[in-house]
């Protein structure tokens, strides 16, 4: 396994455009076969760094080494680099054909002619587009799920190592991206190939990855599968970006047998033994909506922290409520959502409404320390 | 009944009656072409079938004999040589013209300034600007003294009154007309689609004439019959820079005009240049469109 180099590697990359910091210290490897998703806000650098891969930009000088296959690739332009990539806007040839859309890259990299047509039709049965009723037609003529679904068979016909993928569910409809991250997926399960994914949709990185890195302000904030990456954020950027948190914050005053005990604005909690906690020290805890419990203040289960509050608001979700509760925090309030399962309101309503005085409590190990307290 | 109310109705009468509106608005350019540009062309045609005026004009009757005469090869060869001259002027301005437009419009910095210096020459006459080249070409103008100060050539070069004089007059003077529409297909190619054939493994050659060059294309057409259309009925530039020594069709339609006063004939040549190009016009767009059905079916 170690002897055989990751599909792809950055190592310590930095790209700069003029005063404009892109990408700063870009770590990471993707093994064959690999999901691997860039996750972040627009301007985070995550499509920086798949342009660094896909080769249309160069890191800077002695800025770290892209290689792809163990091959140092830093100076190879795009079509030296052999790989496939979906453009955000699809980027289909407007006076092309869907078949000739799709045949161009087997054309440039000087496929038999006879070989083309079969494998046109081949990637598009591929991506579930009828050759019959769709080769012939222009990208003017298709809906835009159909015409992702070309941008994906041009890139897929060329049986690339690596698809880079540039927010490519971005423009379609709700629906249709839903079948479509299921569809990816399955593609890069059933052809072997890397996909490289960028995208601004955490749901979409955590449905379809087996990993994410999550950039935030031109570095990788956090590296991980989507397990780690939602239930242990490292930092506060993370916690927030990735699915819903409540942050409490404190100092921690003494260690005990399980952690720390922490003096917050809201109250006193504990929290689990992290190495980024003294005595003193600031701490800052993220919990999970559904890690919280709310529960009447004479009624807090043994063993776990509770802070009081008020009872501002009780949201139907469907499959879920959402209780906020405002906790004292220092000087003012601050909301706290508890996410509680829906057992059928109209059978069994949850008792809590508006005004009502409650505590929020959690299992002191149900919650994660912050690298940036 | 106040303003107001007026205005009022007035707007729901036209909202009522869309097809009216669109003729209102219509109406102005409507009655300007009508009346400076079908009219004279239907007078023209009247001309070019009446016998000829003892003294200039017209009179009654009908004839076809101006259009008989246009087949004498002396014109026919006038024509053709008319063709060659225009087709050569449009393939040589877009030849300089294509890469000018396309540094251009991926210039971004410098996008408008440039823009700005292609159309400068408008802000001249076109005939100050044919009479500036006489300065340039003749035999004591600028190019020669530089040349003979330099030591290059010891004689100067006869470039004025020359079949070259006239070509280049004419390039310089419709180059814009080439320039401009390319510039503008160009401007809105999207880059995206560039690095996609990138990817796709297309090196440069390929990526502009598999991508840059076919799309750009609707400009190429729009230049080429800007070019072409305009120096198939220039006459001023082989005046001046030809000396008059070899006439185009222009000249022809123009002598026919005020020397010869012979106004039917001077009709009947400029009818038949008009048909010539209105068919040219056609079977190319034609062509052009089975070309796009073609690739939509």
């Amino acid at each position: 396994m170690s002897d055989i180099p990751p599909v792809v590697e950055f190592t310590g990359v930095h790209k700069t455009f003029g005063a404009y910091r892109a990408v700063v210290d870009i770590n990471f490897q993707v093994q064959k076969g690999e999901f691997f998703s860039i996750l972040g806000p627009s301007g985070c650098g995550k499509t920086t760094t798949l342009r660094l891969l896909a080769g249309f930009e160069e890191p800077d000088d002695n800025g770290g080494t892209v290689r792809i296959a163990g091959e140092v690739v830093n100076k190879k332009r795009p079509y030296e680099r052999n790989l496939a990539m979906v453009f955000q806007n699809y980027a289909l040839f407007p006076h092309l054909s869907v078949e000739r859309n799709i045949a161009f890259g087997l054309e440039m990299r000087k496929v038999p002619s006879a070989e083309i047509p079969p494998r046109v039709k081949k990637a598009m049965e591929m991506v579930r587009l009828d050759p019959g009723q769709f080769a012939r037609r222009m990208p003017a003529q298709l809906s835009g799920g159909q015409r992702q679904r070309v941008a994906l068979a041009r890139a897929l016909v060329l049986e690339p190592t690596i698809l880079l993928l540039d927010e490519p569910l971005g423009a379609i409809d709700l629906k249709l991206r839903k079948e479509m991250q299921l569809e990816l997926k399955q593609l890069n399960k059933q052809l072997g190939t890397t996909f490289v994914y960028v995208t601004h949709d955490q749901e979409e990185a955590l449905t379809m990855s087996d990993r994410i890195a999550v950039m935030d302000n031109a570095r990788v904030a956090q590296l991980g599968t989507p397990a780690e990456i939602y239930e242990c954020p490292r930092t506060r950027f993370v916690a927030k970006f990735i699915g819903e948190s409540n942050f409490f914050e404190g100092v921690a005053q003494s260690q005990g047998p399980d952690g720390w005990r922490v003096d917050g604005s809201g109250g006193r909690f504990e929290v689990p033994a992290h190495p980024s906690i003294t005595q003193g020290s600031k701490v800052a805890i993220a919990v999970r909506p559904e890690w919280l419990d709310v529960a009447p203040p004479d009624a807090v289960p043994p063993g776990e922290n509770a802070i009081r509050g008020t009872v501002t608001d009780v949201i139907y979700l469907g499959e879920t409520l959402h209780v906020l509760v405002a906790v004292a925090d220092g000087e003012g309030e601050r909301r706290v959502t508890v996410a509680v399962r829906n057992e059928g309101q109209l059978s069994r309503p949850i008792r809590w409404s508006k005004g009502d005085a409650a505590v929020v409590c959690w299992k002191p190990a149900d919650c994660q320390v912050l690298e940036d307290a | 009944m106040n303003p107001f109310a007026l205005r009022q109705r007035a707007l729901a009468w036209f909202h009522r009656h869309k097809e009216t509106q669109a003729w209102a608005l219509l109406a102005p350019g409507f009655g300007w072409l009508v009346l400076f540009f079908l009219v004279p062309i239907v007078i023209m045609f009247a001309y070019s079938v009446m016998p000829r005026g003892e003294y200039g004009g017209v009179e009654r009757g009908f004839t076809l004999e101006h259009y008989a005469r246009f087949m004498d090869p002396l014109y026919i060869k006038i024509l053709w040589r008319t063709l060659e001259d225009s087709t050569i002027c449009t393939v040589a301005c877009l030849l300089t013209g294509y890469p000018v437009a396309y540094v251009i419009a991926r210039a971004t910095k410098w996008r408008n300034f440039l823009m700005f210096l292609v159309i400068l020459p408008f802000w001249t006459s076109f005939l100050v600007r044919t009479f500036a080249m006489i300065f340039l070409l003749r035999d004591t103008g600028l190019i020669n003294t530089m040349l003979l100060k330099l030591g290059v050539i010891t004689e100067p070069i006869l470039m004025l009154y020359t079949p070259f004089a006239v070509m280049l007059g004419l390039v310089y003077g419709f180059l814009p007309f080439m320039i401009l529409p390319i510039y503008a297909s160009l401007e809105k190619l999207d880059l995206s689609l560039l690095e996609a054939a990138e990817v796709l493994g297309a090196k440069p050659m390929a990526r502009f004439f598999r991508v840059t060059l076919p799309l750009s294309m609707p400009g190429v057409v729009a230049g080429s019959l800007l070019v072409f259309i305009p120096a198939l009925g220039s006459f001023l530039t082989s005046d001046l820079l030809g000396g008059a020594k070899e006439i185009m069709i222009g000249n022809l339609v123009q002598n026919q005009f005020t020397t010869a006063r012979n106004w039917p004939f001077g009709s009947a040549a400029s009818f038949i240049v008009m048909a010539l190009v209105l068919v040219a016009v056609m079977i190319y767009l034609r062509v052009r469109d089975r070309d796009t059905e073609l690739g939509a079916h």
